[in-house]
């Protein structure tokens, strides 16, 4: 599913270029989750742009059902964004000026793939069935979370990156999206690539790696 | 004979200056109407009053045609003619009067046909006729003299201009029964006289060339108030000085249903009019030509038939593009004279122009 | 996908009602003043060709004889019979129904073909249209106009000039009571003839087609003026539009990553932004055209009476529909959308798709934007510098307008940002540090609605003391120029002779003023002859002269030459110039340079008795009479009874006076009904900003609320710091302003009307303009400082709780 081979990347800085991945070799297959873990700027939330296509790999290819990401045009990775793959961040990201409901079929409708089955069970699963005709401001941090995780599941990517999904959350709330989110991912056969900080987390998860200043543990 | 042209003329030259062309000839038809008056079987001619005009009458024109040669025997062909039209009857005051003048000239060569045309109110002098002592003009076209018997004449246009003298010992010709011309079966008529033994000298300028002419005149005079007929298309009308000393006057109008009406007076070499009988003339084209102007065919050579005269003869037009491009367009040319008798002539051809479209 | 997204972009407006109104607002305006300026313009221009065009008049040659108004009709008919192809054409005003009709008399038997007149008569009527009753042509508003007056039966026909009547040449003698008499004729340019003055012993001049060229160049500046201002208007009108896509930009971001994020390509993103502005501007444009019809509408009678005040041209008070103005009227729209979204398309196109956290880079930003903007505005002052020196003409006098206006603009945050660092440098506690200090983060949200406001005060001051100078100046004129008590014209030289002697007792002078008009130089200028009296001697306003001009005229070897003339000729006193008169050239010296205001002609003045000695057809009618102050009303009562005179026949000096000031204040009148909309519309683009604005600013003012600052508090302290920026503002429109006055008045007015003004100071008037700026800058932050005051508690703690 995902393949990542001696990836490198580094920042312009004005002292100079700051290396923040250097050679990450990682693999994902279909229907396995993964927790990728490390400290703060140990590159893991890079890693995640990097395999979303929201930035350029400077060295090494990361390669998704096949593709590598870093041949891609700028609307190639779109392509593969809408129809490949599903983003959680740590900030919701919810479109403020549609409903709940239009929010959680939005990404479906974009990838073209909206089965309102599968709608009616994401919405009743995570709870969200009653809010649908609500604004996001008008949701608590948790429901908005669940809305964004709804929404990406509900177009049925292949493979789900989450940066931190519950970094916004407290203990409780973020326990039980994460709940919700591992039940609906394993429901739907979806892989998962999960970053985030926590252990607790991430021993949740099939396998976990550790990034260490730039390189896996 | 060429009463009839006046009209559709007229009546495009009333719309023209304000608008574009408008509706037919519609209204213009026999009936002379609006207190105008009625040509009368019984009046006799009086000079020189009846060379100046008659306002009470619709129409009436001078009309001027000259066959003349150089000194080198080419032929040449001048037309002049001042047309009055009356709006209402009688006259007024300045710019209220209803009458109007038009003026046409033709100068006509071998190889080309020059056209003039003029316009003018009444009442204001810019052209006019007066009896005694004799003066026709309109703006700088003029014929005058002591009398129409001697008398200057001249006018100019584009390319051309020409200036004459003309002089007849003979008399005025009436036309018709002693004046009155009939015009239709119907009875439609006019006064009508002729002068057709002037002899002419003057000079023709064609472009910068000036040319010393001499040669033969014919002046009709006309005046009418209900000249056609509704059933008459257009007509053929034939000036021809034989060189025996005859003249004739022939023509013919042409009738929707495809007959005509025709007309004539044979006039001695004294000045002696005989009228000729509807069955008396015989009109026979013999050739036509495709008027390049306005894309009109129509005949440029006849063969006209007198019996009771002898006369048998087939006319020519010396320049077969002689059209008129006036207001109301028409075909007007010098005619050279073959067979029974020899001569020179005008010819006139109306309402052609709408068969050929 | 296409539809998708293009829903999710309009759901923002949706949920933000106002930005949509503010910016659909802001373009309608936009449009609505463009297009208003465009079609008075373009009815006004059609009015010329119309008139220039019907009879024929921009294909045929004139025929007039020198120094007489009239002449009579026997010349015409000499000229004909010496073979000339020339028509007759008698012309003049009548009044009736309150409307003075132009009157044309032509012939239509020797009319040459290119004098259409649309009209049609089929022979049946042409004796009406002859004869003693007569026919006139006339459109149908004007026909409706004048049901029930007495005048020859009218026939509607559209396309005649406006306020005129087409009639046959006898009609028309009849009714300007010039029986047998002609005022022109006219022929094709290929007619030739003998001399025209052999032929008649008249002084025939004959002028080639006009094309409408005179009026055209008369009126290009005054339209020139109108455009300047629609430009403004429009320029005003897209800094509205700016600064609400440019918020929209702002609360859209998060929504264009996300939708990045979830895999909509840029080109598709930019496209359906695309398509969106452009709904966006087709709805506006059409409202704007719709707005600017109206507009132009209600401007367009004060127009058509200043140009027919002022140059004579006569324009159809009435708007057509043109559809060429409403495509215009919509791609101007588009285009000022798209100038206006130009900087939110380049910057969604470089939008990084991570957003970076930075709640200061803000200082960073507006450092950058400022030292851009003052760079951009040295340059365009350097280039306002050097086109004060160089401008010679009237493109070149806006250009440098433009450049002045423009540099004043972008000049103004940095000067405004340089204010308020030296208040927070003085700023004692901690709140008046802190509002200076968060002045100047507001201000780079606010600068543009500020620019709008800087360009409509610096105009408006700009404008005004133009026109109050101008009027200063010309009030001050109109009483030296008008220094007889009263001006007469006789209808004929026999009642100028009858009055002059019964009412000489009773006159302390009678001052003749023959003119005739003359083509010198290649255009029409008037030639006056006056007496040599103490009455110009003493009045007359010289701005330049030789040692002794009235000594110099009385000699006849004097004239006088009027400014717009000395100014387009290059003419000063001492120079020679030689005028064609009937008897060949006549030699004078320039005595004096006299200022002559709203006269667009170019006039020369030289003594009376060597006018009539060298044009000795010149009409002897009009007379100055001096009289003993007070008794002028009396005597023109005597004088209108006893030879039943006409109101346009004899005038005293006052209704002179107080018709040329009224002609003054309508020239004006558009200017100065724009000049408001214009101010109107930089209050609303304040008022917008500051609404919009003040949505942004909660995370700005919510710490200042925890930390013990009532929320009316605040809302004052906002109020406070919005109207203290627009005095800074308005104290800085004051310098802008006079520059704009000083080129309005040394360059602009010099091209276009040849008369170059003395600048007169209105302190007061500024005064004015910036107590209004700050009442709108008030009004314009009232409702939002409201909003912020009774912003409830809870909405100020969620700052805390999700703000980023």
């Amino acid at each position: 599913m995902l393949v990542a081979k001696s990836v490198e990347k580094s920042f312009q800085t004005s002292n100079g270029p700051l290396p923040v991945l250097r050679g990450v070799d990682l693999s994902l297959k279909s229907g396995e989750t993964l927790a990728l873990t490390g400290e703060s700027g140990s590159g893991k939330s890079t890693f995640l742009h990097l395999a979303a296509g929201l930035d350029t790999i400077d060295a090494g290819t990361i390669t998704i059902s096949g593709t590598d990401v870093g041949t891609l045009s700028d609307a190639g990775r779109a392509e593969l964004r809408r129809s490949r793959l599903g983003l959680v961040f740590q900030q919701f990201n919810l479109i403020p000026s549609l409903s709940v409901a239009d929010n959680l079929a939005f990404q479906a409708r974009l990838a073209g793939r909206l089965d309102p089955a599968w709608q009616v069970e994401i919405t009743e699963r995570l709870g969200l069935a009653d809010l649908g005709a609500r604004w996001p401001e008008q949701l608590s941090g948790g429901q908005q979370q669940r809305v964004a995780v709804g929404r990406t599941l509900a177009a049925r990517p292949d493979l789900i990156l989450a940066d931190e999904p519950t970094g916004n959350l407290d203990e409780a709330t973020g326990d039980q999206v994460l709940d919700l989110m591992l039940s609906l991912v394993a429901q739907s056969g979806a892989a998962l690539l999960m970053v985030t900080h926590s252990d607790r987390l991430a021993a949740r998860l099939d396998r976990r790696v550790h990034l260490r200043l730039g390189q896996l543990a | 004979m060429n009463a009839e042209r006046f009209f559709p003329l007229l009546f495009a030259m009333l719309l023209l200056p304000v608008a574009g062309l408008g509706q037919g000839f519609a209204g213009l038809g026999t009936d002379a109407g609006e207190g105008f008056a009625v040509p009368d079987p019984q009046t006799r001619f009086s000079f020189p009053d009846d060379h100046g005009p008659h306002p009470d009458y619709r129409i009436e024109w001078w009309y001027l045609t000259a066959n003349l040669q150089d000194e080198a025997g080419r032929d040449y062909g001048i037309q002049w003619t001042l047309f009055r039209s009356a709006l209402a009857p009688g006259e007024a005051e300045a710019w209220s009067s209803p009458q109007v003048w038009m003026g046409h000239a033709g100068l006509t060569t071998p190889e080309a046909h020059f056209v003039g045309e003029r316009l003018a109110r009444g009442g204001i002098g810019q052209a006019g006729v007066v009896a005694d002592p004799f003066a026709a003009w309109i703006d700088d076209w003029s014929f005058e003299g002591a009398t129409p018997a001697n008398a200057s004449l001249g006018a100019s246009g584009d390319g051309f201009a020409y200036a004459l003298e003309l002089s007849s010992d003979a008399p005025f010709v009436p036309q018709g029964e002693d004046g009155y011309s009939v015009k239709s079966a119907e009875g439609q008529a006019s006064y009508y006289y002729s002068q057709p033994f002037y002899t002419a000298e003057g000079t023709l300028t064609v472009g910068d060339q000036q040319i010393a002419v001499t040669g033969t005149a014919w002046l009709d005079r006309e005046w009418s108030s209900q000249p056609l007929s509704d059933n008459q298309t257009g007509w053929d009308w034939f000036s021809l000085s034989l060189e025996d000393g005859h003249r004739v006057m022939a023509f013919r109008l042409r009738q929707t249903d495809g007959t005509a009406y025709h007309s004539g007076t044979w006039i001695t070499p004294e000045g002696t009019p005989q009228p000729l009988a509807p069955d008396a003339l015989r009109f026979t084209p013999l050739a036509t030509t495709r008027v390049e102007r306005s894309g009109a065919t129509l005949p440029t050579r006849w063969r006209i038939e007198i019996p009771q005269h002898a006369l048998d003869i087939t006319v020519d037009a010396l320049q077969p593009q002689s059209w008129m491009e006036t207001l109301f367009p028409y075909w007007e040319g010098p005619i050279a004279i073959t067979g029974s008798h020899t001569g020179r002539g005008y010819l006139e051809m109306t309402g052609y122009d709408e068969d050929t479209q | 996908m296409t539809a998708l997204v293009f829903r999710t972009l309009l759901s923002h407006w949706r949920r933000r009602p106002f930005q949509i109104v503010t910016l659909l607002l802001g373009l309608t305006v936009a449009t609505a003043l463009w297009s208003a300026v465009q079609a008075v313009n373009a009815e006004a221009r059609a009015s010329y060709a119309a008139a220039a065009s019907r009879l024929g008049g921009d294909q045929l040659d004139s025929f007039t004889v020198q120094g007489a108004n009239s002449f009579d009709q026997s010349a015409y008919i000499a000229l004909r019979r010496a073979g000339w192809e020339v028509s007759p054409m008698v012309e003049g005003r009548i009044r009736r129904a309150d409307t003075t009709l132009r009157i044309i008399g032509f012939d239509p038997l020797t009319a040459p073909p290119q004098m259409g007149t649309g009209a049609t008569l089929d022979a049946d009527e042409l004796g009406g249209f002859f004869g003693p009753g007569g026919v006139a042509f006339a459109e149908p508003d004007l026909i409706a106009r004048l049901d029930g007056v007495d005048l020859p039966e009218l026939r509607a026909v559209d396309g005649t000039p406006p306020r005129t009547l087409l009639m046959d040449i006898g009609a028309a003698q009849r009714l300007l009571d010039l029986d047998g008499q002609l005022t022109r004729l006219v022929s094709v340019p290929t007619a030739t003839g003998p001399d025209p003055s052999d032929v008649t012993g008249l002084a025939f001049t004959r002028t080639p087609p006009e094309q409408g060229n005179d009026i055209n160049a008369l009126t290009d500046s005054f339209h020139l003026n109108l455009t300047a201002f629609g430009v403004l208007s429009f320029v005003v009108g897209l800094f509205i539009v700016y600064s609400a896509i440019g918020l929209a930009f702002e609360q859209r971001k998060p929504m264009l990553r996300t939708l990045r994020a979830c895999g909509v390509p840029l080109a598709r993103l930019l496209w359906v932004m695309l398509a969106e502005l452009a709904a966006l501007a087709l709805i506006a444009g059409l409202a704007g055209v719709a707005l600017g019809y109206f507009v132009a509408a209600a401007l367009l009678p004060d127009v058509a009476a200043t140009l027919d005040g002022l140059y004579g041209a006569n324009v159809d008070g009435t708007l057509a529909f043109r559809p060429g103005w409403w495509a215009a009227g919509l791609a101007i729209s588009m285009l000022g959308a798209l100038i206006a979204a130009a900087d939110t398309l380049w910057r969604t196109v470089h939008l990084p798709l991570l957003a970076p956290a930075q709640p200061n880079a803000w200082l960073g930003a507006q450092r950058r934007a400022m030292r851009w903007q003052i760079m951009a505005a040295s340059l365009f002052i350097a280039l306002a510098i050097l086109g004060a020196a160089l401008a010679n003409s009237l493109i070149a006098g806006f250009a440098l307008i433009a450049a002045l206006m423009l540099g004043a603009a972008l000049a103004l945050p940095t000067l405004l940002s340089f204010a308020l660092r030296v208040g927070a440098a003085r700023a004692r506690g901690p709140v008046s540090q802190w509002v200076w200090a968060d002045g100047r983060l507001q201000l780079s949200r606010l600068s543009l609605a500020l620019m709008a406001l800087l360009v409509a005060l610096s105009a408006n001051i700009g404008v005004g003391t133009m026109v109050s100078s101008f009027r200063e100046t010309f009030t001050g004129w109109l009483d030296q120029r008008l220094a007889s008590e009263i001006y007469l014209t006789a209808r004929d030289e026999a009642q100028a002779d009858a009055i002059l002697t019964y009412v000489a007792p009773r006159t302390t002078a009678q001052l003749p003023i023959f003119s005739t008009d003359l083509r010198w130089q290649g255009q029409q200028v008037e030639l006056f002859g006056v007496a040599d009296h103490a009455t110009y001697r003493d009045n007359w306003p010289l701005i330049a002269q030789g040692p002794a001009p009235w000594d110099q005229l009385r000699a006849r070897t004097g004239v006088l030459v009027n400014e717009q003339l000395a100014l387009r000729e290059g003419i000063s006193p001492g120079d020679r110039l030689s005028l064609p008169t009937p008897s060949g050239l006549w030699a004078l010296e320039v005595a004096a340079i006299y200022s002559d205001y709203g006269n667009p002609r170019g006039q020369l003045m030289v003594n009376v008795a060597g006018l009539t000695e060298r044009f000795p057809d010149v009409d002897r009618l009009r007379y100055a009479l001096r009289l003993p102050p007070g008794q002028a009303p009396d005597l023109i009562a005597d004088l209108t009874e006893r030879f039943d005179l006409g109101p346009q026949q004899i005038i005293d000096q006052q209704a002179i006076k107080s018709l040329s000031l009224s002609i003054f204040e309508r020239t004006f009148t558009v200017t100065a009904a724009l000049n408001v909309l214009t101010l109107g519309v930089a209050a609303l683009a304040l008022f917008t900003a500051m609404l919009t604005l003040q949505l942004m600013r909660l995370p700005a003012v919510a710490p200042l609320w925890a930390m013990g600052l009532t929320r009316a508090q605040l809302a004052r302290i906002e109020m406070g710091r919005t109207v203290l920026l627009a005095l800074l503002t308005g104290v800085l429109a004051i310098p802008v302003g006079l520059a704009l006055a000083w080129v309005l008045m040394t360059i602009i007015n010099v091209q276009a009307f040849g008369w170059r003004l003395p600048i007169f100071l209105y302190p007061l008037d500024w005064l004015r303009l910036v107590l209004l700026a700050l009442v709108a800058a008030a009004l314009a932050a009232a409702l939002p400082a409201l909003r912020l005051a009774r912003t409830p508690p809870g909405a100020l703690l969620r700052v805390f709780a999700d703000e980023r």
